[in-house]
């Protein structure tokens, strides 16, 4: 009822004032928006029309023609698909150990109450803010010695001091919901651990796992600095390629490689559309 | 007897659980920070040197060594863009989020869906779209030239490469506003809307709204996510790196090139100017920290 009487009055209020009057009132308003706007879309725009555009010179607003040979020269490109397969190699072997490692810490942290547990969010607090450029200098001697430097396990091992805490909040997000007594059912009607894994705590969890599995894959995506740290130039992943080609300068290349470098975190936002917008996840800042 | 073994077994179960995520993190976090410390206080065996000093931490804070000359104004610099990344974001997120809360619930979806987006790009190619919107034959600059405002492309302002960090600003207002924006949405969301129906009942004008019922309620919510946008500002690398200039540098930019400097005695200064950062770091996201816990 309030709510009608609300809708009713500023109905009628915006229908007293003019136009103008109302455009005035509002023009810093809607020029703050603008500038909102710009700053928040702009550079998607820009990173489009770029990739995309054939022979696009200052001062042209839009390109006269669209090509997409820029972006299949780059992806038949011997380098960039080496990129691709070693930046999707350990982003998804991260992504792997995250979880091994996550699923029975966040189940534990998200299920009991015991005591050290504040320290222990805690611990896992710090690694999501110390900067990943310390964390890799003061490693960086250490993994030369033992032979991890250039490689691609030393490069995945870094990446968990920043992929693990993340992980492991994300997921205990999901076990802080998981109602355990559906496993302890489960048992009593006889089925073994096992069994109770693939068809309670799976299905029951699953999906939480997908979103948080997905969301720590970015996670490792995205590191150029631990990669550039450990990986010594030889472990060359599509944010290393995409750095040194803007030194290069050439607009087209650099849009492209971005926009190839943008592409699963696209496509895992919209399979994760439904996660996100109930609130389920969250994506945070870690990039 | 038996219940008393059975939490027993229970708090094994809780810590053997914990072992694996706790082993892997604490090794090698405690490694980087002994060699880190260790490092910066001049222990090199490599190139044999085993003599510990401070010589790291004083050539770089007293104003007479090279050295110092560099550190201070990075120091001011990296300051300069963490504060004023922060304070826009916050603001233009506040902003965002009032208005998405006043519209109606069906433009919501669209608006959270692209802010979502928009958190998911990495910062490498948010600052490389960045760098091809703002640079001087760039989108806005052609758009400046169609409406002609600007006749040639260097007469459209140095955005992006320039000596105040605008680029940088920039680029943490647009990546760092839909963090905040989300923060304060969940806030208004779960307790917003009935006070501010009952404040306008009660005859508040929008302003007063604003100031003395949306505010106080998102403020400790708002304050502890801009606590950790300035933390990740103030350490991260690439954004800096690729939107900055030489000279000012920001603090990470200078204990990278120390760092990788072929001089092997600037190692140590690289990484005391890194552990310095690491605790200021420390310092704020604690006060984050804090700062949740309270609201």
């Amino acid at each position: 009822m309030i709510l009608v009487r609300q809708i009713v009055r500023r109905a009628a209020s915006a229908s007293q004032r003019s136009l103008l009057a109302l455009t005035l009132e509002h023009g810093p308003w809607y020029l703050l928006q603008l500038t909102l706007f710009v700053l928040l879309v702009g550079p998607i725009m820009a990173l489009g029309l770029y990739a995309l555009a054939r022979a696009w010179f200052y001062p042209q607003l839009l390109p006269q023609e669209w090509t997409l040979q820029p972006l299949i020269r780059q992806l038949s490109s011997p380098s960039t698909s080496a990129a691709l397969s070693t930046s999707l190699l350990t982003a998804g072997s991260v992504t792997l150990l995250a979880l091994l490692f996550g699923i029975p810490a966040a189940r534990v942290l998200g299920l009991r109450r015991f005591y050290g547990r504040d320290l222990v969010l805690l611990i896992l607090f710090l690694p999501n803010v110390v900067p990943p450029l310390a964390i890799g200098m003061g490693l960086n001697i250490l993994f030369l010695r033992l032979g991890l430097a250039g490689s691609t396990l030393g490069v995945v091992l870094v990446h968990l001091v920043p992929v693990l805490p993340y992980a492991i909040f994300a997921l205990l997000g999901v076990f802080e919901r998981y109602d355990e007594s559906y496993e302890l059912q489960a048992r009593t009607l006889g089925a073994d651990p096992l069994q109770v894994w693939l068809r309670v705590m799976l299905p029951l969890a699953g999906p939480g796992i997908a979103v948080a599995a997905l969301f720590s894959f970015l996670v490792s995506w995205s590191q150029y600095i631990l990669t550039l740290l450990i990986g010594g130039g030889q472990v060359l992943t599509l944010p290393l390629l995409l750095f040194s080609a803007v030194s290069g300068g050439n607009p087209t290349t650099i849009a492209v490689l971005a926009l190839l470098f943008a592409a699963p975190p696209l496509v895992a936002i919209a399979l994760a559309a439904r996660a996100l917008s109930s609130g389920a996840a969250t994506i945070g800042q870690q990039y | 007897m038996r219940i008393m073994r059975r939490q027993q077994r229970e708090t094994m179960i809780v810590w053997l659980s914990l072992a694996p995520a706790l082993g892997v993190l604490s090794l090698l976090i405690g490694a980087s920070l002994y060699y880190g410390i260790a490092q910066s206080l001049g222990y090199l065996s490599i190139i044999g040197k085993t003599q510990l000093s401070l010589d790291a931490y004083r050539n770089l804070l007293t104003a007479s060594t090279p050295a110092a000359g560099e550190f201070w104004p990075a120091l001011a610099f990296t300051l300069w863009i963490s504060a004023a990344s922060t304070g826009l974001a916050a603001l233009g997120a506040l902003m965002i989020a009032v208005a998405v809360c006043n519209r109606q619930r069906s433009a919501d979806g669209i608006t959270l869906f692209a802010l979502h987006i928009n958190l998911a790009l990495p910062h490498l190619v948010w600052a490389v779209a960045l760098g091809l919107l703002l640079s001087q034959s760039g989108l806005l600059a052609r758009v400046a030239a169609l409406f002609g405002w600007i006749a040639a492309p260097a007469e459209f302002p140095v955005l992006v490469r320039d000596r105040y960090g605008i680029g940088i600003i920039l680029h943490y207002m647009g990546k760092e506003i839909p963090f905040l924006v989300l923060i304060v949405l969940a806030v208004l969301r779960t307790q917003g809307a009935a006070y501010d129906l009952v404040a306008e009942n009660l005859g508040a004008s929008p302003w007063q709204r604003l100031r003395y019922v949306t505010l106080p309620l998102v403020l400790p919510a708002l304050s502890a996510g801009s606590a950790l946008v300035f933390a990740f500002v103030f350490g991260s690398y690439e954004v800096p790196a690729l939107l900055g200039v030489r000279y000012p540098r920001s603090l990470a930019v200078l204990a990278l090139d120390y760092f990788t400097n072929p001089d092997l005695n600037r190692r140590a200064e690289g990484m005391a100017v890194s552990l310095m950062m690491g605790l200021v770091v420390l310092a704020v996201a604690g006060l984050a920290r804090k700062l949740k816990r309270a609201s």
